[in-house]
């Protein structure tokens, strides 16, 4: 059964709230049931940022939760805040490029990646949000690559259309680097 | 009408624009602010009327003017929103007009903090101003559910010409969902005959809340209160979860309602029996259902985001037909799945 | 003894009547009392616009709370101070009403300042009459924001002093700085000169509203014979003195469309 409560957190910028909606779209997209919460108020402004999705086949009670079946840290508060929380059996992506301490657990996927290094690579570090992003999906299989791209198409916002295709690539490239991993 | 994925505060804004809002009036308050956002927007675009006021205390009476002009009309805060606005909606029930507010509560008192709270229980059900009366409150707990419930407040706020108050909470004003919004609703092109349209062609129409004398006030009020227990005669709402072969009985509402069905999941799982009643009316309150259902149970528990507000109207229900335990989060926690089950379990041990 | 309206027979031929827009009734204010005075323009000016029919007036809390039993006009009742803002709210969901507040001091310059204030800085299209009598009358003669500098009420025994009161509220002044406000003026109705001066004060300041212009609002410096302890007459004298030093007459804002405007 399809079904995954994930946590993106991250400095504020870095884009964790965008994928959170890029993955709850997504699951939208694909007749899955799905809830978006994000971390508000004053830490929003410049602290980290971090937002709740769930994907499931069944109606979702609890949209908050302690312990996520899966955690994308894009910086080190966010690691050592998530990093132990994060439910055996889980996975967590780690940003190395701003997270210089390994997970201990043998409990859970870790999927190790620079994102943001390789994001700049394909033109700007604010993509590591959604290399990512395609880690996680790759690790989970809770949806499809092609609706990920469908739904950066409709949401990416006007002023970014210019990165339409380096993001598409930066989800790819997420995905093969977990896949190798 | 296609699904959506929508915020709780912008779901509510665009639900009541749907449903043929014609003014909002109101002033910024985290975590509601979107919401008017949202309107400051759509509203315009409509060519209807969006202002947002100096204070709480003024947006209410503008509220309460437009209201008293006939139109739909609402608006939207958090509590100590809601604090300064207890003075108009007494106005506001004291002259029977129909209107609309939506209050997401977060953490007191005082300032406290913006995370999600269900502490504004008491302040909405019994104590929302000075003297006799109460506002309708329904409470949702998901974005789909406040949607519904914005054409159902107006539904009923004009029916009862009285107060409805809509209780959400931090998390579903900021939760995004899966929705479905209703179809555009054209905006009412009459007005009431009792609204203040100008006596053209009739005797003026004068809407006060002031009665001078006591035996002329003490007549408005039996009409409140006769109109209160028309209410309450017939429109309590709730949903009932498992409860049918229930042995533990849980009572929780909005966000927490919610979370409650992830435990009754858990719990049945772990093979406790335990049901779920999740009022979606505040006031009136579900308590015959709750007497019902808990003359059937072991043991009751009662989970809110507060220290007890709505246990008191669950004790009331109850009147010793079960033992009551209680689990409440104060100051914008959010209760979690697990600490809720340690507590059912412990009811389950108790009552065994 | 005064007499009562109802008794006067109806086959009298009518050589002085009512305004359309008042109410044929007694009221309950007090013998030298300026409101009935000031009432009875507002009914003279609607029904001279020709408006009794679309006009709505917002009755404040103080002395004449009860105004909207003396008008035959639509009439909404707001809490203190707030009359500003609920018809804010009338006006704005039915901008082809003329609407009015009629408010005391109290509820204009103490409790609801906030609200006149930016009811004002909106240009919201509305006209004020504001009845500045220097004191809280239907509560019993306490301090007003407006109370005169040693001046003695139930709240200040030994006279106003202003070092731990504040001083006298200037509410024209203040909004005729207001962006919004077109026509701020204050005027007097303690003989008959001023009577008529207000009157066409008061007639411009519902014609800013029908031209759409903005903010209008006419002050006029009253009187309280029960609470000064004063019997009219004298009331109406100290009124014409006292008041008038500190807040002087005159219109402090009008702008070339209202000056336009025949009144």
């Amino acid at each position: 059964m399809r079904h995954e409560e994930t946590i993106f957190s991250g400095f504020g910028g870095q884009g964790a709230l965008f994928a959170g909606q890029l993955l709850a779209y997504s699951g939208m997209a694909e007749d899955l049931h799905v809830t978006w919460i994000p971390s508000y108020g004053p830490e929003m402004r410049g602290g980290t940022a971090n937002c709740t999705v769930i994907v499931s086949e069944m109606e979702i009670g609890a949209p908050i939760i302690r312990h996520p079946t899966a955690a994308v840290v894009l910086n080190l508060p966010s690691m050592e805040k998530y990093e132990p929380l994060v439910k055996p059996g889980g996975v967590l992506v780690v940003n190395t490029s701003l997270v210089d301490i390994e997970s201990e657990r043998d409990d859970i996927r870790v999927i190790a990646l620079p994102a943001s290094d390789i994001a700049e690579e394909l033109g700007n570090a604010r993509m590591a949000n959604v290399v990512a992003l395609g880690a996680l999906i790759e690790a989970t299989g809770l949806v499809d690559f092609e609706t990920v791209e469908q739904q950066l198409e409709e949401h990416l916002s006007e002023r970014q259309r210019e990165w339409l295709k380096p993001n598409k690539k930066a989800l790819h490239e997420g995905a093969a680097r977990a896949k190798s991993e | 009408m296609a699904k959506e994925l929508l915020k709780g505060n912008v779901a509510f804004a665009e639900a009541a624009v749907r449903n043929g809002l014609e003014a909002y009036f109101g002033y910024p308050i985290t975590p509601q602010s979107e919401g008017l956002e949202h309107l400051s927007g759509r509203l315009i675009e409509e060519g209807r009327v969006f202002l947002q006021a100096e204070s709480e205390v003024a947006a209410i009476n503008m509220v309460y003017g437009a209201a008293c002009a006939g139109v739909r009309v609402m608006t939207s805060t958090s509590g100590p929103g809601l604090a300064l606005m207890a003075e108009g909606l007494s106005y506001i029930a004291g002259s029977e007009v129909p209107v609309v507010i939506v209050n997401m509560m977060r953490g007191g008192p005082g300032l406290g903090n913006i995370q999600p709270a269900q502490a504004d229980y008491n302040f909405m059900t019994k104590s929302a101003g000075h003297g006799d009366f109460r506002p309708l409150v329904l409470a949702p707990s998901s974005v789909q559910e406040i949607i519904d419930m914005v054409g159902l407040a107006f539904e009923l706020a004009e029916k009862y010409r009285t107060l409805v108050m809509i209780a959400g909470d931090g998390s579903i004003g900021q939760m995004m969902e899966s929705a479905e919004l209703p179809p555009m609703q054209p905006v009412r092109e009459t007005r009431p005959d009792w609204a203040v349209t100008g006596a053209k062609g009739r005797e003026k129409n004068v809407i006060t809340s002031l009665a001078l004398g006591a035996e002329n006030l003490e007549r408005l009020n039996l009409r409140l209160q006769e109109k209160l227990a028309e209410v309450k005669a017939n429109e309590v709402r709730y949903q009932t979860y498992d409860t049918d072969d229930a042995d533990l009985l849980l009572i929780a509402y909005g966000t927490v309602g919610r979370i409650c069905t992830s435990v009754v999941r858990e719990a049945r799982k772990a093979g406790i029996k335990v049901g779920l009643l999740r009022p979606q009316t505040l006031w009136p309150f579900a308590e015959d259902k709750i007497r019902e259902l808990a003359e059937q149970a072991r043991g009751v528990l009662v989970v809110e985001m507060s220290a007890g507000q709505m246990l008191e109207d669950v004790e009331r229900a109850v009147a010793g037909a079960a033992p009551i335990r209680f689990h409440g989060r104060l100051g914008g926690v959010v209760p979690m799945v697990d600490e809720i089950m340690a507590d059912l379990k412990k009811l389950d041990a108790e009552t065994k | 003894m005064s007499v009562r309206v109802k008794d006067i027979p109806e086959e009298m031929e009518v050589v002085y009547d009512f305004p359309e827009a008042v109410a044929k009734v007694d009221t309950h204010y007090c013998p030298g009392c300026v409101h009935g005075i000031v009432h009875r323009l507002v009914g003279e000016v609607i029904d001279e616009l020709g408006i009794r029919e679309r006009t709505i007036g917002v009755a404040p809390v103080g002395c004449s709370v009860l105004a909207y039993n003396y008008f035959t006009v639509d009439f909404v009742e707001a809490a203190h101070g707030r009359a500003p803002a609920m018809a804010a709210g009338i006006k704005r969901t039915s901008p082809d009403k003329v609407v009015f507040t009629y408010q005391g001091d109290g509820d204009l310059a103490a409790i609801g300042t906030a609200e006149i204030i930016h009811a004002a800085n909106r240009g919201d299209l509305l006209t004020t009459v504001f009845i500045n009598n220097a004191i809280y009358g239907m509560t019993g003669g306490q301090m007003a924001p407006t109370t005169l500098p040693g001046m003695v009420t139930t709240s200040t025994p030994t006279g106003r002093d202003c070092a731990v009161a504040g001083y006298p509220v200037k509410m024209s002044e203040i909004l005729a700085e207001t962006a919004g406000a077109v026509y701020i003026t204050r005027e007097t109705a303690t003989d008959i000169p001023s009577i008529r001066k207000t009157k066409k004060a008061i007639k411009r300041a519902f014609l800013a509203q029908m031209n759409g212009l903005g903010f209008a609002c006419v002050e006029v410096l009253s009187t309280c014979p029960t609470n000064w302890h004063q019997d009219p007459w004298e009331a109406m004298q100290w009124s014409k003195e006292k008041m008038t030093e500190v807040f002087p007459l005159g219109a402090y804002k009008m702008t070339d469309e209202v000056k336009a405007l025949k009144a």
